[in-house]
């Protein structure tokens, strides 16, 4: 038998935790904001009602005793001056008439000669307790068969007399406790009234938050179409559900962001991959020779690797977009990348007999990331140089400004690079859609291109503060990005737009 | 060349190793990080390709990091589907010599890898001249001659050709040349890259009876004295 009940033992063990738990639960714990604002109410109002009911208490006790006391002082005052005017027989007569003027038969008055015998008064003898003068005593007495509680006070008169003045406050003390008593009953219904508050407060709080609760619950579930109700008061809780109404638009514009860019993935990837496999599968059904299957094989390479182009334009454009690179920002000047890339394209459009013209300053010190602008420009040179006809002239300028934008900040500059071309150009409603992913001008589908370029352009642009336009010519085009200039340097440079490119830099860097 | 090849998938792994030996390497394999670190420090290779992400706790970086505390300058291309500008160079930062994205061209690796290994026999003595068959270089007068010839060339031209007579002998991709020559790190769409070689054949090649630069089918370009 040495295992005695530890099973049933630990069984209700646990049962009782179970139900303190619920009950905590119910209740909310202290960890419930709820009860803590509750509890918050209850103790303040409780402390602060128990200091109101004391001071009242200790004043009125206060004021009782020193009425007593100033009393018995103006008495004694007064009979000792009787004394001085008409000597014992004055004073004991005066005692008497007090005596009986006394209605609430409260004063207590004795007079003795030096032998202690009684010569006026409504004591019987002295009472041996009082024995120095001028100092309070507090006396239990018996007068007329009644026990009573006094306050008393000696005084020594000349000739070895005595007198004795004090008050009987029976009365008194039964007032005190009626008083007590009176606020201890308030001090229980004050806890009561505490107890009560607490709940309705844990209560309201309670309502404030649920709602805010309900609906972040419902539309952490999936339910992104909820907002949260505006009371229309204006108040504090408007101000919080509105705040949370701004952040799940915000949410849901980015959403509906990522719907769209996975959409056009899932579109744009799918169209290649479709004929990768189509031609894969064919090849591997149908060819009856190696030179069949080769070229089947080797186009289908070509596709992956469309798709590799796109998907990789893709992740950057949303890296950019998410302002994730601005780690590479540093100041440079933007003359030799552009001459650079104007370099890299010369013998391209020399070959398309196009003539590519450079107008550039001489340094326009900017700040950003040198790689992106790059790719940005040869995005937009890549396009016109596409869409140029023969002959024709692509033009690249930069020129700096003041910021016609910011009207506000009047020292703030810009440069601007165009890219101008003489080509077919875009409709006011191809310009509308010209940076969005994927899109296509009707005119340009018969060249080659993912129809991300622009879009890679607009998020560089962007994540640089700056913005991108297009202008129409006639005939073709100008892409127009405008991107803010470092402050410091913006007075230092040379703002000519039409001057050409000066001098060749030096090219020839040190592998 | 000797060469240690890091990577997981195996399919990867098996295709890289083929057609390196097919080209004449000898691959040694290793699937995981661990094994890994342990051949690159314990053997002596050419060339180590490296897959960044690598199961086994130890990645890529790792072993790069570990090499090059030991002093050990062996030339190393890391190969990983992270094809991000930062995560390049945090793998250059790490001390690879070289950073190519999945997916990748086996030219492309094959053109990089004979690049890292050629530097790294070649890296001991600062050249000022070079010469490929009948073509010199002179690196400090800036001077192109064929067979006595005087070529003139352009600033761009001369880094063109200095880049392919420094891999002579080699595939040379064009990517290698956007990165090489112009810095570029982004790939332009077009063929821009084959009308600055054809430019530079008008020069190198045409006036003489056989040409230098050769156009590798699916590849790139390569400069050979034959």
């Amino acid at each position: 038998m040495t295992d005695p009940t530890p099973p049933s033992d630990g069984h209700r063990r646990s049962r009782r935790r179970f139900s303190l738990a619920a009950l905590r639960h119910h209740i909310g714990g202290l960890r419930s904001a709820g009860v803590r604002f509750a509890l918050g109410y209850a103790v303040l109002f409780w402390v602060s009602a128990v200091l109101f009911l004391s001071v009242i208490w200790w004043g009125t006790a206060e004021l009782i005793e020193r009425q007593v006391e100033a009393s018995v002082a103006a008495d004694a005052r007064a009979l000792s001056e009787r004394w001085t005017d008409g000597g014992l027989s004055a004073l004991a007569l005066t005692i008497e008439d007090r005596l009986e003027d006394n209605v609430d038969d409260d004063a207590l008055y004795l007079l003795v000669d030096r032998n202690g015998v009684r010569v006026a008064g409504n004591l019987p003898s002295w009472p041996e307790a009082v024995a120095m003068s001028n100092v309070w005593y507090q006396l239990t007495i018996r007068r007329a068969g009644v026990r009573g509680i006094a306050e008393v006070q000696g005084f020594d008169l000349p000739r070895g007399y005595r007198l004795l003045v004090g008050r009987d406050v029976r009365d008194r003390t039964a007032l005190r406790h009626l008083l007590t008593d009176t606020l201890l009953w308030a001090w229980v219904v004050i806890t009561a009234l505490a107890l009560l508050g607490a709940l309705l407060v844990r209560k309201m709080f309670r309502r404030m938050v649920s709602s805010i609760a309900r609906t972040t619950s419902a539309i952490a579930h999936g339910d992104m179409h909820r907002r949260m109700p505006l009371s229309g008061r204006g108040d504090e809780l408007d101000e919080v559900s509105e705040a949370i109404n701004e952040m799940l638009d915000r949410i849901a514009r980015l959403m509906d962001g990522v719907k769209q860019v996975s959409n056009a993935i899932a579109h744009d990837l799918r169209t290649p991959i479709t004929r990768a496999r189509a031609q894969l599968e064919y090849a591997a059904l149908h060819a009856h020779d190696e030179g069949t299957l080769r070229a089947a094989i080797e186009e289908g390479v070509n596709d992956l690797d469309n798709i590799t182009a796109v998907f990789e334009a893709l992740l950057r454009i949303a890296q950019i977009e998410a302002g994730a690179r601005r780690s590479a920002f540093a100041t440079f000047d933007l003359v030799p990348v552009l001459q650079d890339i104007v370099e890299l394209y010369e013998p391209l459009a020399d070959e398309q007999d196009i003539r590519l013209v450079p107008r550039l300053p001489e340094q326009v010190k900017f700040y950003g990331d040198r790689s992106m602008i790059q790719q940005a420009v040869s995005n937009l040179i890549d396009n016109a140089l596409k869409f140029s006809p023969q002959g024709g002239e692509v033009t690249i300028a930069i020129a700096t400004g003041p910021d016609l934008l910011h009207e506000d900040r009047p020292d703030a500059r810009v440069a601007t690079i165009t890219v101008s071309d003489e080509g077919i150009g875009m409709s006011e409603a191809d310009i509308e859609r010209a940076s969005e992913r994927f899109f296509r001008a009707n005119a340009a589908r018969n060249t080659p291109g993912s129809g991300l370029g622009l879009s890679l352009v607009q998020a560089i642009v962007q994540l640089h503060g700056g913005t991108l336009r297009y202008i129409r010519r006639e005939p073709g085009l100008s892409v127009r990005m405008t991107l803010p200039l470092p402050q410091e340097a913006s007075k230092n440079e040379v703002a000519d737009m039409t001057q050409d490119s000066p001098t060749s830099h030096a090219h020839d860097k040190e592998t | 060349m000797r060469i240690l090849l890091v990577e997981d998938d195996p399919t990867v792994r098996s295709f890289v190793a083929k057609g390196l030996t097919e080209t004449g390497h000898l691959v040694e394999q290793a699937d995981n990080g661990k094994d890994g670190l342990f051949l690159a420090v314990s053997e002596k290779f050419d060339v180590i390709i490296l897959d960044r992400m690598l199961p086994g706790g130890i990645d890529g970086l790792r072993i790069l990091e570990t090499l090059r505390a030991q002093h050990n300058a062996t030339p190393v291309l890391v190969l990983s589907a992270l094809g991000d500008v930062d995560d390049r160079v945090a793998g250059l930062k790490a001390g690879s010599d070289d950073y190519l994205t999945k997916p990748f061209a086996f030219s492309e690796l094959l053109a990089r890898v004979e690049a890292l290994g050629r530097r790294s026999r070649n890296e001991t003595v600062p050249q000022t001249r070079l010469e490929v068959g009948g073509l010199e270089m002179d690196l400090l007068s800036r001077a192109v001659k064929r067979e006595g010839q005087k070529i003139d060339l352009q600033p761009r031209e001369f880094r063109l050709l200095e880049f392919l007579m420094r891999h002579a002998g080699q595939v040379v991709t064009r990517t290698m040349l956007l990165e090489g020559v112009w810095d570029y790190h982004f790939d332009p769409q077009t063929n821009v890259i084959d009308v600055h070689v054809s430019r530079l054949r008008q020069k190198v090649d045409k006036p003489f009876d056989k040409p230098m630069i050769h156009t590798v089918r699916n590849a790139g370009y390569m400069l050979s004295a034959d």
